[in-house]
């Protein structure tokens, strides 16, 4: 390629490049930028609504004072909704990949399986939910139970609580376990995307390396942690992320800050609550991120 | 004559030995007991999986499909002895059904495409069209991805509540802003700016796959005198279909789905998600007689209420199943 034209061309493409990422610009601007700072600024005002726009009084941290202090419901909200985040993201990941680990193997009617496991991800998971709060017979011919977390998967948990109990478990992990196997359509339904992901890094993992373990005389159990484990555990750090940005787009926190701006129309305590909210889940990726990506590993 | 035998004696259990570890090494019971097992507990854990998702879903289809005398019959399970397809017109009216899975449908296409359309740009540039400074905006795209809607949400309604371009809109009519509530415009913005619904996602997904294609493809387009529009559009887009699918099905499934910005941006508009949340205080128990027939009525919204995504779901399933897998998301 000549010198001189191809300069012309990268510089051209650059020119380009600044376009086509213009309306991305544009929308990070005005749309999340902009509305960011000022979420930010209408934390320490108070925002009244009047016929032509609204108007800000400064109040100081009077809103952050109010949700931690005064509210009684806030800081209760916010940590059940991070212990539910911390109990769940475990739970799916381990079944996402135990689950991908099945389907990546070959057998009849793997798409039909697939094609199955992949319906909670398609189908309206938060509006539904809401309906069958609501409808006892669901609940009723689903669990034949009076649990009320719209539990209608028809499993329970009676028989291993004992036999756990037995085996000489502490109670805190039989009561994490029972409780994860009563939850299991809440979490078979919040893991399809992340078993895709795992089936799909599963695939991608050259067959020569299985057959030279083999050779080797490797079990599969053996294949599975010292292969498939390492191989795959950079989507590990992928799938958590994933997860617990997942986790915390819809719960009752989020309920909380829209009905305290458009319930009771407190604009400046919704955005305080909105704000003490993002903190909290920055933190929690940050510490989750550096956690897992040091004992995550790389391949090439 | 006494010799003989003795060699026999002392062949045959040789030979039978050799024969069972012949047996042994062309038939390999343990391995295939082995396998045998593996392909039962996998067999059991598939369909158990596969039940459990299924379950709730012809549960709705078995009660939807009855008539109200068998709902208190007991000997009434799985098929419905009376049946009956009452219960789905009267939803059908309650939700306005043809209404709400229009507007849902022209929402979820209109949004669809115009993000695909931004994200597609956005992502080529970020993949291909390097600039100084487009690593720091990729970050950006990134954190948007992390930012919950809700840290927004009321600066992005006052946005739309009052809608205007660096004030212009106010320079030339000397009012204060449109109110584009209460139509499709908040929608249509963001997602035409990439700002709709897990839009850092679709650009990410975007810049993997352009970044994963052949360098030679763009390289031959522009030896062949192509400018820079011409060979994304004629080039690498048709390369790109993978993506564009993933993308396009997911950011309509999603927006399908979304009561949130629905309630936020157009919280009258009769659209299927916000009929979906209106039907449980349509259906009381007051109003139509009883906890049963309220019960039956919400079983036979949900349904309805999935029954075009799982529609569509029958046909494009092959692209959301393969769509990870294919759009070099990982790896």
């Amino acid at each position: 390629m000549a010198k001189g034209r191809s300069l012309g061309l990268s510089r051209k493409k650059q020119l380009y490049g600044v376009l086509f990422v213009t309306p991305w610009l544009l929308g990070f601007v005005l749309l999340m930028a902009i509305p960011f700072f000022q979420s930010l600024q209408f934390s320490f005002h108070k925002l009244t609504l009047n016929s032509e726009g609204y108007s800000l009084q400064y109040v100081g941290l009077e809103n952050y004072h109010n949700i931690f202090f005064v509210d009684a419901w806030y800081v209760r909200t916010l940590t059940d909704a991070v212990i539910a985040m911390v109990l769940d993201v475990p739970l799916i990941i381990f079944f996402s990949l135990f689950t991908a680990t099945l389907l990546a193997q070959k057998f009849r009617g793997r798409m039909l399986a697939r094609a199955i496991i992949f319906l909670p991800v398609v189908l309206a998971s938060g509006v539904i939910a809401k309906l069958d709060n609501g409808n006892f017979l669901a609940q009723m011919i689903g669990a034949a139970s009076t649990d009320l977390e719209g539990n209608y998967s028809g499993l329970r948990s009676i028989e291993l609580r004992p036999l756990l109990l037995e085996a000489g478990l502490g109670i805190n992990i039989v009561d994490y376990l029972t409780g994860a196997v009563d939850r299991i359509y809440q979490i078979i339904s919040s893991s399809g995307v992340q078993i895709l992901i795992f089936l799909a890094g599963l695939q991608s993992i050259s067959p020569s390396l299985y057959e030279a373990a083999k050779m080797e005389g490797a079990t599969g159990y053996e294949a599975f942690w010292k292969i498939t484990f390492p191989m795959i555990s950079p989507l590990i750090l992928t799938n958590v992320v994933y997860t617990i940005i997942d986790s915390f787009y819809d719960n009752g926190m989020t309920q909380m800050i829209q009905d305290a701006a458009f319930g009771r129309l407190d604009f400046g305590v919704s955005s305080a609550m909105s704000w003490i909210y993002f903190l909290v889940i920055s933190v929690i990726l940050a510490i989750s991120t550096y956690w897992i990506s040091k004992r995550v590993f790389y391949y090439d | 004559m006494d010799t003989s035998p003795k060699p026999s004696k002392r062949r045959s259990p040789s030979a039978a030995a050799q024969a069972a570890a012949r047996w042994y090494d062309t038939h390999a019971p343990l391995e295939k007991a082995k396998r045998w097992l593996w392909i039962f507990i996998r067999t059991v854990l598939i369909v158990g999986i596969c039940f459990i998702i299924l379950y709730p879903i012809l549960t709705k289809l078995s009660i939807a499909l009855r008539d109200k005398q068998d709902m208190f019959d007991a000997t009434v399970v799985w098929l419905p002895r009376h049946f009956t397809l009452d219960n789905i017109k009267t939803v059908m009216d309650y939700l306005k059904y043809p209404e709400s899975v229009t507007n849902t449908l022209l929402l979820s296409l209109g949004t669809a495409l115009l993000q695909f359309a931004s994200c597609a740009l956005a992502g080529y540039g970020f993949a291909r069209l390097k600039f100084w400074g487009s690593g720091i905006l990729f970050g950006i795209v990134i954190f948007t991805i992390v930012v919950p809607p809700q840290t927004i949400m009321v600066p992005t309604y006052l946005h739309y509540r009052f809608f205007d371009i660096f004030g212009l809109f106010r320079l030339f009519t000397g009012k204060d802003g449109v109110n584009l509530l209460e139509s499709f415009w908040p929608f249509f913005i963001s997602s035409g700016l990439a700002m709709g619904l897990k839009n850092g996602l679709y650009i990410y997904i975007f810049r993997q796959f352009f970044r994963s294609l052949p360098k030679d493809l763009e390289e031959a387009a522009y030896v062949d005198g192509a400018g820079v529009p011409g060979t994304f559009l004629r080039v690498m887009l048709p390369n790109a279909v993978p993506a564009i699918a993933t993308v396009v099905l997911f950011s309509f499934i999603w927006q399908w789905n979304d009561s949130y910005f629905v309630n936020l941006f157009a919280p009258n508009y009769t659209l299927l998600a916000r009929m979906l949340d209106l039907l449980p205080g349509t259906v009381r128990p007051e109003y139509v007689g009883g906890i049963s027939h309220t019960s039956l009525y919400l079983n036979t919204g949900t349904l309805l209420g999935i029954l075009p995504i799982f529609i569509l779901y029958l046909f494009a399933q092959k692209y959301f199943v393969e769509s990870v897998e294919r759009t070099g998301l990982v790896g």
